[in-house]
């Protein structure tokens, strides 16, 4: 994904500038695009306008602050991000999580899915021109964002986990609250299907665009929902279960006709199995500790260690380094779900026409803050 | 006298603004130009009582066909140099031609009607009106009409030929 | 003498011109309201009470702001280009006929400004001068997305102008004559909307004003989310705000279109019940306010459901779909006013 705009010797290619300052870009995505009349036939997807080196930031803060640094990555699931790295350095200092905070873990995480794909249904839509289903979704994420108030105080960047465990326990009737929130959210799934699911417009937006078969999506290194569209079985949570998901039914939905409308009813499916996994965790919530035995300082021995999990937007994988003597990692690398999926966009938007690229850009669901880091 | 003065001032924008389409530089103002003119030429219909033909002049040449000249003169690139003209004088004398034959049959139908002044009389203030169109267009000029026809006929199916060789 | 010819056309035009400036404002705010209520929003609360006074700030904003013309335009053909937008989108008004003859102060009012024996024709042919004003801007600005924005308009145009023309053709047929005034009288006397007689004819001239007033599902030329801005990304202040008059004003001119030729104008609903009689009570431009109103609403009630349409779908749509069954529309139409 280098910068490769090459001088305009032929006139009748066209080279527009999408981004960084573009409304469909979701944040500061700049695609260079090459054009024959509206079609597209060359891209360069440019990235790093929202870098700051939280990698390297966190190779210089101890492990606990680091816990915060991974808020500022994908900020519209910052909880994800939170047990990803906390579960990392548990592997790695190989600390007992009590079941308890296991339990939540599973309901912030599926929380924070549902947050994540209501922002993206809202803005996928609105790129297609359908702006009322955004606002529909953002009323639904906000529901989860005062949840979150209610438990942490913040309603973007939570700092919501600690090494073992939870900083806090769950406030009173915080349970009952999100059951009534699964009721609310499974009404207005309906809502949104009505509006698009089967409306002739969308359909012809999204069907046939985009496509991409089963082995080229592994081949380039999809993960999460955009991989699942594509038809391949593949969600961390079934393949390595952890935080509570050994103990959770759900379907894995996949896709069959590898494209963007594939892609939108594998998200769709996910809100409900996410509802289902929520109500089952708070359903059987568990009393018990919420940290489990942490030392007082933290010092991972020597070794490494990689740890992923399914984060709304895929894969999103934790590589640890610790030498054992200082109090910060000695390596730290994040493999980013939405970065690894940029990487299919120019061959999603060959040969596809400008409307095309917003929807497939909203299609593979990126993040810059994660992309960039 | 009122229709006189509208008519010469039509006629003078008509003559001004064709002298711009062909001597401004900018071709897409050039067009711009020609649609000035084409309004104008529609003005002068509806001023003689033609309305159904002004609106079909500003319909069909200002609103339809120019937009396909916009078109084109917006896509292609028109910055190139003309092509060096081989034989001006040829071109010259072609054009000199052209307008004597043009000239002469101006003043014949001006002598003409000098000699013989058309029938002034209550039809042709309704000849422009939509049924003195139509049935003129289906019975006297029939022959006309149809060949006018079978000659975009023509001209439709070569840009299709054009447009693709590899039918 | 001097009062029919000079003076009453002119307060005619100074009224309607008016009307339609201030409704314009109010339509803006009524989009933006309806959007709301349909979003679960509340839309401009804080300008008066309710929002109403939202349009005068908006007035007062956009002629206040800066006038840039950026430097690589076309200075001349940029500032022209609103001006060609607008015009046109106003000039349509001329032979809408908002109510019949009607008595005031003792002389006999016509509530249109003029009725043209080929009033049809030309509402049809002014409004197709009014592309030239997005091709125009588009051009002018000398910037990419603009250009992009501007050939979308042309081909939607053509594409769509076609279809809109067909189905007036067989309106013509129904009616017998171009004029707008007699049109509505020719719905009077066969005791029908035509509505009910020409429904194809209604929904492909409803889809294709639509798209030629650049709405949505149609609004290709100023996509937002494609083309940033569309057409015209490089306009600031009042000149931003005569391609908005002229957008909405376009709206207008539709829906009074529409009125007149499918919704039988100023006649009351069901004309051809002698029951429903007291409803002639009601001043009978009333009647064309509110019918033209409910187009107004179905237009933005459609912008807030339905999704965009994509450039090569809408031609498909437009050249596959709506001209053959505008063309079979004519042809049928004929055949029965021959055969019947």
């Amino acid at each position: 994904m280098t910068t490769d705009v090459r001088p305009m010797f032929d006139t009748d290619e066209l080279v527009i500038n999408m981004g960084p300052q573009h409304p469909s870009t979701h944040g500061v995505l700049r695609v260079v695009l090459r054009l024959d009349g509206e079609r597209v036939v060359g891209s360069d997807v440019v990235i790093g306008y929202l870098h700051r080196g939280i990698e390297k930031l966190c190779e210089s803060r101890d492990w606990t602050q680091i816990v915060l640094l991974t808020d500022r990555m994908d900020y519209v699931a910052a909880a994800t991000n939170n047990i990803g790295y906390c579960q990392t350095v548990e592997k790695l200092m190989s600390i007992e999580v009590p079941r308890r905070a296991r339990y939540v873990r599973t309901i912030m995480a599926e929380l924070q899915r549902i947050a994540s794909h209501c922002l993206w249904l809202g803005t996928h839509a609105m790129d297609i021109g359908a702006m009322t289903v955004f606002l529909y979704a953002f009323r639904e994420r906000e529901l989860i964002l005062d949840l979150f108030e209610e438990y942490c105080g913040a309603r973007l960047t939570y700092n919501s986990m600690r090494i073992g465990g939870l900083p806090l326990d769950l406030p009173p009737g915080w349970d009952r609250k999100v059951l009534g929130f699964c009721d609310v959210m499974e009404q207005k799934l309906v809502e949104y299907e009505e509006l698009l699911t089967n409306n002739r417009i969308w359909l012809e937006r999204t069907k046939g665009i985009g496509v991409i078969p089963a082995e080229e999506a592994v081949a380039i290194g999809l993960s999460g929902p955009p991989l699942r569209g594509s038809g391949v079985q593949r969600d961390i949570r079934k393949d390595e279960p952890y935080a509570a998901y050994d103990e959770m039914r759900f379907e894995v939905p996949i896709g069959k006709a590898c494209d963007t409308y594939d892609r939108y009813l594998v998200r769709l499916e996910e809100f409900r199995q996410s509802v289902r996994i929520i109500r089952q965790a708070v359903e059987g919530l568990p009393e018990g500790p919420i940290v489990g035995k942490v030392p007082r300082l933290i010092k991972p021995p020597a070794g490494e260690t990689y740890h992923a999990i399914e984060s709304p937007k895929g894969e999103l994988g934790y590589f640890i380094a610790a030498d054992g003597k200082s109090t910060a990692p000695y390596r730290f690398r994040v493999r980013p779900p939405s970065f690894c999926n940029l990487q299919a966009l120019p061959r999603l938007i060959q040969g596809h026409l400008v409307a095309d690229v917003v929807a497939l850009i909203g299609s593979i669901d990126v993040v810059l803050g994660e992309v960039d880091r | 006298m009122a229709d006189v003065i509208t008519f010469y001032t039509l006629a003078a924008l008509i003559l001004i603004f064709g002298l711009l389409v062909v001597t401004t530089r900018n071709t897409v103002h050039s067009v711009l130009f020609l649609v000035a003119d084409f309004l104008a030429v529609a003005m002068l219909y509806a001023s003689m009582n033609s309305l159904f033909v002004a609106a079909i002049q500003v319909l069909v040449y200002a609103g339809g066909i120019v937009v396909l000249y916009l078109f084109v003169v917006m896509l292609v690139n028109l910055k190139r140099p003309p092509e060096e003209v081989r034989d001006p004088a040829r071109q010259t004398g072609l054009g000199g031609v052209l307008a004597g034959v043009v000239l002469a049959e101006l003043a014949l139908i001006a002598v003409a009607n000098a000699l013989d002044p058309p029938a002034t009389d209550a039809a042709s203030s309704t000849a422009g009106l939509t049924e003195q169109v139509g049935l003129a267009l289906y019975t006297d000029y029939l022959i006309p009409f149809e060949v006018a026809s079978v000659l975009l006929l023509v001209a439709m199916v070569g840009a299709i030929v054009l447009a693709r060789r590899e039918l | 003498m001097m009062v029919d010819q000079v003076v009453i056309p002119a307060l005619k035009i100074l009224i309607v011109l008016n009307a339609v400036l201030v409704g314009v404002t109010f339509m803006v705010l009524l989009e933006r309201k309806v959007i709301a209520w349909t979003q679960a929003r509340l839309g401009p609360m804080r300008v008066g009470p309710y929002g109403v006074l939202q349009p005068i700030a908006d007035v007062v904003k956009l002629m206040t702001k800066e006038d840039i013309t950026p430097v690589k335009a076309d200075r001349w053909v940029f500032s022209v280009a609103p001006l060609i937008a607008l015009i046109p989108a106003l000039i349509v008004f001329a032979v809408i006929p908002f109510g019949p003859e009607v008595s005031l102060f003792g002389r006999q009012v016509a509530l249109y400004i003029t009725d043209l024996n080929v009033g049809l024709l030309y509402v049809v042919s002014v409004a197709s001068i009014g592309v030239y004003g997005i091709i125009l801007a588009g051009w002018a600005s000398n910037s990419k997305f603009p250009l992009l924005a501007s050939l979308r308009a042309s081909a939607q145009l053509i594409s769509y102008e076609v279809a809109v023309t067909m189905t007036l053709v067989s309106m013509i047929v129904s009616a017998g004559t171009l004029s707008m005034v007699g049109i509505v009288n020719a719905q009077e006397s066969q005791q029908v909307w035509y509505l009910f007689v020409q429904p194809l004819a209604f929904f492909i001239f409803f889809v294709g004003g639509l798209a030629e007033t650049n709405r949505a599902p149609f609004d290709m030329p100023e996509a937002e989310q494609e083309l940033t801005g569309g057409f015209h990304t490089e306009y600031s202040g009042m000149r931003f705000a005569l391609f908005f008059l002229a957008e909405y004003a376009n709206m207008i001119v539709v829906s009074a279109v529409a009125t007149t030729l499918f919704l039988g104008g100023w006649l009351r609903p069901f004309p051809n019940v002698a029951a429903l009689s007291f409803l002639d009570l009601v001043p009978a431009w009333c009647w064309f306010l509110a019918k033209t109103f409910v187009f107004l609403y179905i237009f933005l009630w459609v912008r807030a459901t339905l999704p965009r349409y994509r450039y090569d779908q809408l031609m498909r749509l437009g050249w596959k779909v709506l001209i053959p069954l505008a063309i079979a529309n004519v042809v049928v139409s004929g055949l029965v006013k021959v055969l019947l």
